[in-house]
C-alpha cells in the first residue's frame, strides 16, 4: 500500500543522507521525497513510500530511532483527512496554431502559463498525484519537450467531516 | 578554553578513566592536552585495537570506553570496531580528529568523509563545524551512547575547532527533543505481559544482551524463580542467568544445546528479555516456536515485531518492567514442564568424544575450572568463540566479551587489553583460534608494555576452523583456502588427511617471547591442565599455543535455513 509519510526533522547537515541511507540499508523504496525547512531549525520531509503493514511499521520506527528525527506521522494511516498536492512544470511542444487548445486545457486544468515561446509553453499544474497525471496525459499528444515534477507533500486537515473539508 | 582543553575536561567530568587510542596529525593538539593530563592513556600499536579495547572495557565495566583516533586512516581503521559495537549495543565515545573546517571537502591530506563513512554503524555521530557547540556536542555523544539502546557515538573534530578558543562551559546535563528513549513500559501491557505468564503452563525465558545492559540479572533470577521457568540465552546474554543452574538452558540457536532448542520449539509462551530475534537464534523463523505466544521486553522498539510476530510487546527498560512484572506475579508451578526439561537435558547433554587428541572442548572445561568459572573471557569469532560459549559455563554478566552480531576476528585480544585496564585485578583470558589471534596479534606490545596481564588460549587447528566446518559438511570436504599451512607446493585438492604439512608460521610461543611476553606450547592431552595452570599463574602477558584436533567441530549444529529442533549432532 501507498503511504505518505511527514517527517519533522532537526534542520542539521547531513539528515537526509541519515534517512536515504536508513532506506538503502534496510531495501526500503521510496517513491517520492520532498524537503524543506520549516524554521531555522526545523525541517519538514514528506515521503511516499509504498510497503505492506510489516514493511511500513519497521519504516515509521527505523525513522523514529534516528536521533535527529523529531516526528514521524503516517498521514494515510491517521485515519483523518488530508490534503495531498504536488507539483508540476511541463514545457510543451506548441506552435502558434495549437496555442488555443492548450490554453483551453490550461483552463480546464486550472493550470498556469508561466513561459511561451515561438515553439512551445511552459505549464504549471499544482494538484493530487491522480490530477497531474491526467493532465499529463492530456498533453502527451502535443509534445511534452520536458518535464520537472517535485514529490508529494501533505499535511492533515483540521476539520473532520469529509463533507466540510472538500468544500475548502 | 580551546577545543582541544574542552576534550579533556569533558572526558574528566565524565569521570573517564581509560582513553584508548592513536595520535596523528589532526589530533596533535588533543594530545598535547594528554601531556599534561592524569588520564591513564593506552597507546595501542593500530586504531582498530584501540576501538575494540574500548569496547572490552565497555562491555566488563558498564562504562563508556573511550577511544580517539586521527582523521583520514585513523578514523577508517576504528569502522569494524565501531559496527561491532554498534550491533551489540556496546557504548563507545570515539573522537576522531578531521582536517581543518576550510579543508573540508578539498581531499585535503588524510582526509576522509568520517561522518559518511560511519553514519550507519554507530548510534549516532556528529561532526563539529562550531567551537560554540562542541561542549553541547560532546555532552549529548556521552548521554546518547549511554542511554536507551546503547550503542557507539563518533565525534568528528576538525583541527581548527580543536585550536580555537571559547567561553562556553561543560553542560552537567542535556536535552534533545528528538531523543527521548522510553524506560517505563506501558502499564497496561505489563499488565497483559503478567497475566499471559500466569496462564501458561510451558513457558520458556530467553534473555539477552539487553539484560546485560540494563543490569537487569537478578530481576531476571527473580522472574524465573518466580514462575520456576528454564531460562535460554543468546550468545549476547550469557552469563545473565547462572549456567550451572537447573533451570539454566545454556545457549539456543545454531549452535545452542538441543534441550535450549528443543524447550523452545514446545513451550507455549516465550517470554524473551532484551533480546532482537537474530536468524542465528531462530533458525527457519516460520517454524519458530510454533506453539508459543511471545511477550517481548526491549527498549529499542524497532526490535519488536522485526522478526517474530508478538502477542504482548513492552517497551522499556527491561529493568524497570521485569521489577513491574515481578511485583504482579504470583508464585508459579511448572513441575511437570521442569521434568521434562530435565529429562532433555539429560538426554541431550553438551558432549565431545575423548579420542585421544586434545579437544577444545575439554581445554575450555580445564579453564573454566581453573578460574572457577570467574574470569572475564574474552574471544574471537568461529569455532574457538562457539566452544567457549558452550562450555565455559558462566555464572555472571559482564564476564563473557565477545563480538555476537558482527562476528568480528580479531576482537578478542583487544577487548581483553580493554576490560583488563578496566578490571585490575581480575583474570582476563582471551580464548582465540590460530586464524584470529593473527588479526590483531600487534597488540602483545600494548599488553607487555602496560603490563596488562591477559592469558591468550590459542586452541590452534592450523584452520580458518568454522569455515573448514562448513565446508566439511556441507561442501564435500573441498576445502577452499582455510588452511593455515598450505603453500603453493600442497597438492590442489587436498582432503587433508596428510600429516606432512608444510610448518605452521608463526611459532606463537616464540613469537610471545618476542614481544617479551611469556609462551607455552600444549601438544598432548594429559599436559592441558597442568599447563594450563602455570601459564594461568604466569605473571604478565601469556601466550598458550595448544594444538587440537583439526577435525573437531561444533556441535550441535542447526543447518543455516532449518528450523532450530532439527540439529546436526556430529560426523557419522
Amino acid at each position: 500500500m501507498r503511504h505518505i509519510i511527514n517527517i519533522e526533522v532537526e534542520n542539521q547537515a547531513g539528515v537526509l543522507a541519515r534517512i536515504s541511507g536508513l532506506f538503502s540499508a534496510r531495501g526500503f523504496n521510496i517513491e517520492s521525497l520532498s524537503v524543506s525547512h520549516v524554521d531555522t531549525k526545523t525541517s519538514n520531509m514528506t515521503m511516499v513510500v509504498r510497503g505492506d503493514d510489516w514493511v511500513i511499521e519497521q519504516i515509521n520506527k527505523q525513522l523514529n530511532k534516528l536521533i535527529d528525527v523529531i516526528r514521524v506521522t503516517d498521514i494515510t494511516t491517521s485515519g483523518r483527512d488530508y490534503v495531498n498536492r504536488e507539483l508540476v512544470l511541463a514545457k510543451v511542444h506548441c506552435p502558434s496554431s495549437k496555442r488555443g487548445d492548450i490554453t483551453n486545457l490550461v483552463d480546464i486544468f486550472r493550470a498556469k502559463v508561466v513561459d511561451i515561446s515561438n515553439h512551445s509553453v511552459t505549464l504549471e499544474l499544482t494538484g493530487s498525484e491522480k490530477k497531474i497525471n491526467a493532465f499529463l496525459e492530456t498533453l502527451k499528444p502535443f509534445g511534452i519537450k520536458d518535464l520537472a515534477r517535485t514529490g508529494s507533500i501533505a499535511m492533515i486537515r483540521e476539520f473532520h467531516d469529509k463533507t466540510l473539508s472538500n468544500h475548502v | 578554553m580551546t577545543g582541544a582543553e574542552l576534550i579533556i575536561h569533558a572526558f574528566k567530568q565524565e569521570g573517564v578513566q581509560a582513553i584508548f587510542g592513536y595520535p596523528g596529525g589532526a589530533v596533535i593538539d588533543i594530545f598535547d592536552c594528554l601531556y599534561n593530563s592524569d588520564i591513564p592513556f593506552y597507546l595501542t600499536r593500530h586504531e582498530q585495537g584501540a576501538i575494540h579495547a574500548a569496547d572490552g572495557y565497555a562491555r566488563s565495566s558498564g562504562k563508556a570506553g573511550i577511544c580517539l583516533a586521527t582523521s583520514g586512516p585513523g578514523a577508517t581503521n576504528l569502522a569494524t570496531g565501531l559496527a561491532t559495537a554498534h550491533m551489540d549495543s556496546i557504548p563507545i565515545v570515539a573522537i576522531t580528529g578531521q582536517v581543518a573546517t576550510h579543508l573540508i571537502g578539498n581531499d585535503a591530506f588524510q582526509e576522509a568523509d568520517v561522518c559518511g563513512v560511519t553514519r550507519s554503524i554507530t548510534k549516532h555521530n556528529y561532526l563539529v563545524k562550531n567551537i560554540e557547540d562542541l561542549a553541547k556536542i560532546l555532552k549529548s555523544a556521552f548521554y546518547i551512547a549511554q542511554t536507551g539502546r546503547p550503542g557507539p557515538v563518533l565525534v568528528d573534530i576538525p583541527k581548527d575547532i580543536q585550536q580555537a578558543k571559547t567561553r562556553s562551559t561543560y553542560p552537567d546535563s542535556v536535552e534533545i527533543r528528538s531523543y527521548k528513549p522510553t524506560i517505563k513500559g506501558n502499564k497496561r501491557q505489563i499488565k497483559k505481559a503478567a497475566s499471559l505468564i500466569e496462564q501458561s503452563k510451558q513457558p520458556v525465558i530467553f534473555a539477552g544482551g539487553g539484560v546485560v545492559s540494563s543490569g537487569a540479572n537478578q530481576e531476571l533470577e527473580t522472574l524465573a524463580k518466580k514462575i520456576q521457568a528454564p531460562v535460554t540465552t543468546t550468545l549476547m546474554g550469557l552469563g545473565t542467568f547462572p549456567e550451572t543452574s537447573d533451570q539454566a538452558l545454556k545457549m539456543l540457536g545454531m549452535h545452542g544445546t538441543a534441550y535450549a532448542n528443543y524447550a523452545m520449539q514446545q513451550a507455549d509462551l516465550i517470554i524473551a528479555v532484551g533480546v532482537r530475534f537474530d536468524d542465528r537464534v531462530t533458525g527457519k523463523v516460520e517454524q519458530f516456536a510454533p506453539n508459543a505466544q511471545i511477550v517481548h521486553i526491549d527498549i529499542d522498539p524497532t526490535t519488536i515485531r522485526k522478526n517474530v510476530q508478538v502477542a504482548v510487546p513492552v517497551v522499556g527498560d527491561v529493568k524497570y518492567v521485569l521489577r513491574e512484572i515481578n511485583k504482579l506475579l504470583s508464585e508459579q508451578k511448572h513441575k511437570t514442564w521442569m521434568k521434562q526439561i530435565l529429562q532433555w537435558k539429560n538426554d541431550h547433554p553438551l558432549s565431545y568424544a575423548n579420542i585421544g587428541k586434545i579437544q577444545p572442548q575439554y581445554v575450555i572445561e580445564q579453564i573454566a575450572e581453573l578460574t572457577d568459572h570467574n574470569a572475564i573471557v574474552a574471544t574471537e569469532v568461529g569455532q574457538n568463540q562457539m566452544w567457549t560459549a558452550q562450555y565455559y559455563n558462566f555464572k555472571k554478566p559482564r564476564a563473557f566479551l565477545t563480538s555476537g552480531g558482527l562476528g568480528t576476528m580479531g576482537y578478542g585480544f583487544p577487548a581483553a587489553i580493554g576490560a583488563q585496564v578496566a578490571n585490575p585485578d581480575r583474570m582476563v583470558i582471551d580464548i582465540a583460534g590460530d586464524g584470529s589471534i593473527q588479526m590483531n596479534i600487534q597488540e602483545l606490545a600494548t599488553a607487555v608494555i602496560y603490563n596488562l596481564p591477559v592469558k591468550i588460549i590459542i586452541l590452534n587447528n592450523g584452520a580458518l576452523g568454522m569455515v573448514r566446518q562448513w565446508q566439511a559438511i556441507f561442501y564435500k570436504r573441498r576445502f577452499s583456502s582455510i588452511c593455515l599451512r598450505r603453500n603453493p607446493n600442497c597438492p590442489p585438492n587436498c582432503k587433508q588427511t596428510e600429516d606432512d604439512c608444510p610448518t605452521y608460521v608463526p611459532d606463537f610461543v616464540a613469537l610471545a617471547q618476542a614481544y617479551g611476553a611469556a609462551g607455552f606450547r600444549i601438544t598432548e592431552p594429559d599436559e592441558v591442565q597442568s599447563t594450563l595452570k602455570k601459564a594461568l599463574e604466569t605473571p604478565g602477558p601469556v601466550v598458550v599455543d595448544v594444538i587440537i584436533d583439526k577435525e573437531e567441530n561444533v556441535y550441535p549444529m542447526v543447518p543455516s535455513g532449518a528450523p532450530i529442533d532439527e540439529m546436526i549432532r556430529g560426523m557419522a
